[in-house]
């Protein structure tokens, strides 16, 4: 209950596809976002901010509002390329960037505006950044996705899509570097997603309660326990924390080094033709999501059995829809897998 | 049905357990999280709030929140006259920051919009929110408890579940006379012992196991319900002066949290009684997941990890949630198995988001306001903002007004809406044996292939079915297509035709999209041919007499009709009604689906248009 105290991401009882899809995310950022979208109660937005504080830091320009990453010469912002034209960019480790985006943000706040204490105080125009600034190189969290304005979904679209939020706004003209993983959970009852916005999202996943028991029992005993007393509870989970945030650390660098072989690209472009996916991004996000979890795994080749496992958070959601047909895009992927790669 | 006399004796006793809530929650209303309070407004309502007023500690905050609050007002933002007054900008705390700590009293809980219900649940969950607005960002503080005060009525209103699933205690006061309730008595001395002692009481495994299993038993599938249930067991264990929850407390929080959410009566307990409860499950609603039928059964099977002695007490617990379930809750379960009641209930959160939808933001423009148009204030300030030193230099050294921030008309900014002129489909579906026997499977093709575009252009659909003696509201209005279709294909055919019944349910759920601001066109699906009147009775004769008599009254509401007639040949009465109603109509035979689709849509355009032209 308390803010400061974030539920650890080790302490997930069950849930196993949704901590799997968030992980890959992390691994490789380019995968492109995770959409969990499922029943009240299953533990989406905590899954999310657990994944948080899981995040190994990150080297960024110092006192760079963008976190601009000093490594990448392509994207600095402008005043980054200007130091880094005079040859000086000084760096420091920060924390990877998780930004959320609250339901009653205004617009001037989610892309940056005019600094109102500078205009008003002293007559000044000047670009105060805004959330998707902050977001660069992280994450963008919207909770209750579906409820999010149509005009902040518009602004969304088109940022993820190009990595850059242009402002152009009372005279100003402003363009900088937003690259971000966009991670949204929600509740299908409230409403569906625009496609343009549901492409936006490389994984998505289904969240149900889980109906055992025993499970259940496990997920109120650990959360109870968690709200009587944080401290000892994350302690108890510290060392299981730090584990697998190393496991992350090692993933990332190996992401370089682990080999996609021809035979992989041609099962993933099979299983798409199959599945009648629109476009190259199914098969896209489906082939780095099975890299980033073959980084994780500690394999060094991407197989059959890492397609497998992440083929329906990769493309459930790029099926077309067909009103009439009865299975649900889950049992669809499933059973197109199934008839690739044999039970 | 009851008699005066138990109507006095339930009243009383829901008073008492008002109480009870009542208690629970004045030990620590944060951690509770807050209830519900169903009833209209009046001197009940009133006794109760009064007695949680005075038994919290008298600086805790008390704010009343209306449905309608702007984000503003809510959250928080810029503070305009501060603004202008300090010529720096000034942050104004919104209601939620306000009430840090304490109670915000939700007033007319079941018109508030998905929203901002949305956003009271998050700052449920998480004590506190992320301000981004008008150019500020901070990390507030607002760890509250929400009293939601619903006055819904009938069924087309509904708190949306959103908070109705953070918000443990869920009372139903309106059966209370005047005569029942008397001044609560809370022993203030022991609610502040509680207060102290409540961080230290356990919670034993076998209570959390065993409330689990109450939760699934009763067909609960949040895990919020028994983690809610859990926390107000332990708060009854500190006002009852223990450290450690008992299966008293425990039977008391299954009474207070478990019970009124309850989808389904719980399965007898003998494991032998297997079959009553399938017989229950038997309609084919594919919804109901299947192992839960076999799962609230495990316990008993499972005995390598349950002690001996949990068994007794789920028992218990569950008895304890029975006895509080109230006894309508009761017949309606028996009338119509779980999966139903749920969909139900799931319908109206759907329904809700939509109905106060009078135009969302659509960013602001520049523009002089005029009537009905609203300022916005902070983008005004802003096409000032820049402006300021230039214009204040144009003034004379001399004038008063140079230390007041110069607004000029150029930089008015109006808040613009986006008012979709929405509509919704309402199929009236004749499920008859008549129908049922002919049509039923080609007309549920038809509507799927409507649904299909209903889906395309983001309409709301919502279906009532009516066979047998009744009508019934399958579906709310939803945009949601899947389930549309689930309640389509759980729809069973057989029984009379009460068809006047079925126009009624049809009139009654246009009108209230119209008063959510839509335009709903009713297919009505029949071979006309009723014979069940309202009551109930077959009469063919006084059957028809009555359809008429709707269709009469569903045409002076002004709404668009189509007529399909189902029969296996045209029929004249179905024309009839079709004449009746006012409304297209359309024989079966001779339209296949696609040009059943057309027409539906040839209807609605219609309907839009008309619209436009009033």
């Amino acid at each position: 209950m308390l803010m400061s105290s974030v539920y650890p991401f080790c302490a997930i009882v069950a849930q196993d596809e949704m901590k799997l899809a968030l992980l890959c995310a992390a691994v490789d950022p380019g995968i492109g976002g995770v959409l969990v979208f499922g029943d009240r109660g299953t533990g989406k937005s905590t899954a999310v901010r657990a994944l948080a504080a899981l995040l190994p830091p990150i080297r960024a320009v110092r006192q760079c509002v963008y976190h601009c990453d000093p490594d990448d010469t392509r994207r600095l912002c402008e005043r980054c390329r200007e130091r880094a034209a005079e040859g000086k960019l000084p760096t420091e480790k920060t924390a990877v960037p998780v930004v959320d985006l609250p339901l009653g943000a205004t617009e001037d706040r989610v892309v940056g505006a005019l600094d109102l204490e500078r205009a008003l105080s002293r007559g000044e125009k000047h670009f105060s950044p805004g959330l998707l600034a902050q977001a660069n190189r992280g994450f963008l969290y919207i909770d209750e996705v579906n409820l999010l304005e149509d005009h902040l979904v518009d602004l969304l679209i088109d940022v993820a899509a190009s990595g850059e939020n242009v402002v152009e706004r009372e005279g100003l003209s402003v363009r900088h570097p937003a690259r971000f993983v966009i991670v949204g959970s929600g509740n299908p009852e409230e409403g569906e997603l625009r496609p343009q916005l549901l492409d936006r999202f490389g994984l998505s996943v289904d969240v149900r309660t889980p109906t055992d028991l025993q499970t259940r029992v496990e997920v109120v005993r650990r959360r109870d326990a968690f709200e009587r007393d944080a401290t000892a509870f994350l302690e108890q989970w510290k060392s299981a924390q730090s584990k697998l945030q190393r496991k992350l650390l090692k993933a990332r660098e190996r992401l370089a080094t682990v080999d996609v072989p021809v035979a992989a690209l041609e099962r993933a472009a099979q299983l798409c033709i199959e599945l009648k996916t629109d476009g190259l991004r199914g098969e896209l996000t489906l082939i780095r999501a099975a890299r980033a979890l073959a980084c994780f795994d500690g394999d060094t080749v991407v197989g059959d059995s890492h397609l497998k496992r992440v083929a329906s958070p990769a493309l459930r959601h790029r099926l077309r829809r067909n009103p009439l047909d009865d299975t649900d895009a889950t049992q669809r992927v499933e059973r197109a897998v199934e008839d690739l790669f044999g039970g | 049905m009851t008699g005066p006399e138990t109507n006095q004796r339930s009243g009383r006793r829901t008073w008492e357990v008002a109480c009870d809530a009542l208690r629970i929650l004045a030990v620590d209303p944060v951690q509770v999280g807050g209830a519900v309070l169903r009833c209209a407004a009046g001197p009940v309502r009133d006794e109760w709030l009064q007695a949680l007023q005075s038994a919290l500690p008298s600086n805790t905050p008390w704010r009343r929140m209306p449905a309608a609050i702007t984000d503003e007002r809510l959250l928080g933002g810029l503070d305009l006259a501060a603004t202008l007054r300090a010529g720096s900008p000034m942050v104004q705390a919104g209601l939620l920051r306000e009430s840090d700590g304490g109670i915000v009293l939700l007033a007319m809980a079941e018109r508030i919009e998905a929203g901002t219900a949305a956003r009271l649940a998050a700052v449920l969950d998480h004590g506190g929110f992320r301000l981004e607005r008008d150019g500020f960002a901070a990390q507030v503080q607002a760890r509250i408890a929400c009293v939601a005060l619903d006055e819904s009525f009938g069924d087309d209103e509904q708190l949306p579940n959103a908070l109705l699933q953070r918000l443990p205690l869920l009372l139903d006061l309106s059966n209370i006379g005047l005569e029942d309730f008397e001044a609560p008595t809370l022993d203030e001395h022991r609610i502040a012992i509680a207060r102290n002692t409540l961080e230290s009481v356990q919670s034993p495994p076998e209570i959390i196991e065993a409330l689990c299993a109450a939760a699934m038993a009763l067909g609960i599938d949040s895990l919020r319900a028994p983690l809610m249930a859990l926390r107000v067991a332990r708060i009854s264990a500190a006002l009852a002066g223990r450290d450690y929850v008992t299966s008293e407390d425990a039977s008391l929080a299954a009474g207070l949290v478990l019970a009124p959410r309850a989808t389904r009566m719980p399965a007898p307990a003998e494991p032998a009684s297997t079959e009553p409860e399938s017989v229950q499950q038997e309609p084919p609603q594919p919804q109901t997941p299947p192992p839960q039928q076999t799962e609230s059964e495990q316990p008993q099977q499972d005995p390598e990890v349950q002690t001996q002695s949990v068994e007794p007490l789920q028992e218990q617990i569950l008895a304890a949630a029975q006895a509080a379930i109230p006894a309508d809750l009761l017949l309606h379960l028996l009338a119509r198995n779980a999966a139903a009641m749920r969909q139900r209930s799931q319908g109206r959160s759907g329904a809700l988001q939509q109905s106060r939808r009078r135009g969302r933001p659509a960013g602001v423009r520049q523009a002089v306001p005029r009537v009905g148009q609203r300022l916005s204030v902070v983008d005004t300030l802003r096409s000032a903002a820049p402006w300021q030193s230039l214009r204040r230099n144009a003034l004379p050294a001399d004038s008063s007004a140079r230390d007041r921030v110069q607004v000029r008309s150029e930089d008015f900014h109006v808040r613009r809406y986006k008012q979709r002129s929405e509509t919704a489909t309402v199929f009236v579906i004749d499920a008859s044996g008549s129908a049922a026997l002919h049509r039923l499977a080609e007309a549920k093709g038809a509507i799927e292939l409507l649904l299909a575009q209903c889906y395309i252009r983001r309409d709301q659909v919502a279906v009532i079915a009516f066979r047998g003696r009744a009508a019934e509201v399958l579906l709310p209005p939803t945009r949601s297509l899947v389930r549309a279709r689930r309640s389509l294909a759980g729809l069973p055919g057989g029984g009379g035709t009460p068809l006047a019944a079925g126009i009624d349910a049809g009139a009654a759920m246009a009108a209230s999209l119209v008063r959510a601001g839509l335009t709903p066109t009713v297919v009505l699906l029949t071979d006309g041919r009723g014979n069940v009147t309202r009551e109930g009775i077959g009469n063919r004769e006084q059957a028809t007499q009555e359809a008429l008599s709707a269709a009469k009254a569903l045409r002076s509401g002004g709404h668009r009709v189509l007529v399909i007639d189902t029969g296996p040949r045209p029929q004249p009465q179905a024309a009839q009604l079709s004449t009746a109603l006012g409304g297209l109509y359309l024989p079966l035979p001779h339209a296949d689906a696609s040009v059943l689709a057309n027409a539906v849509q040839r209807s609605r355009q219609a309907a839009g248009n008309r619209t436009l032209a009033r």
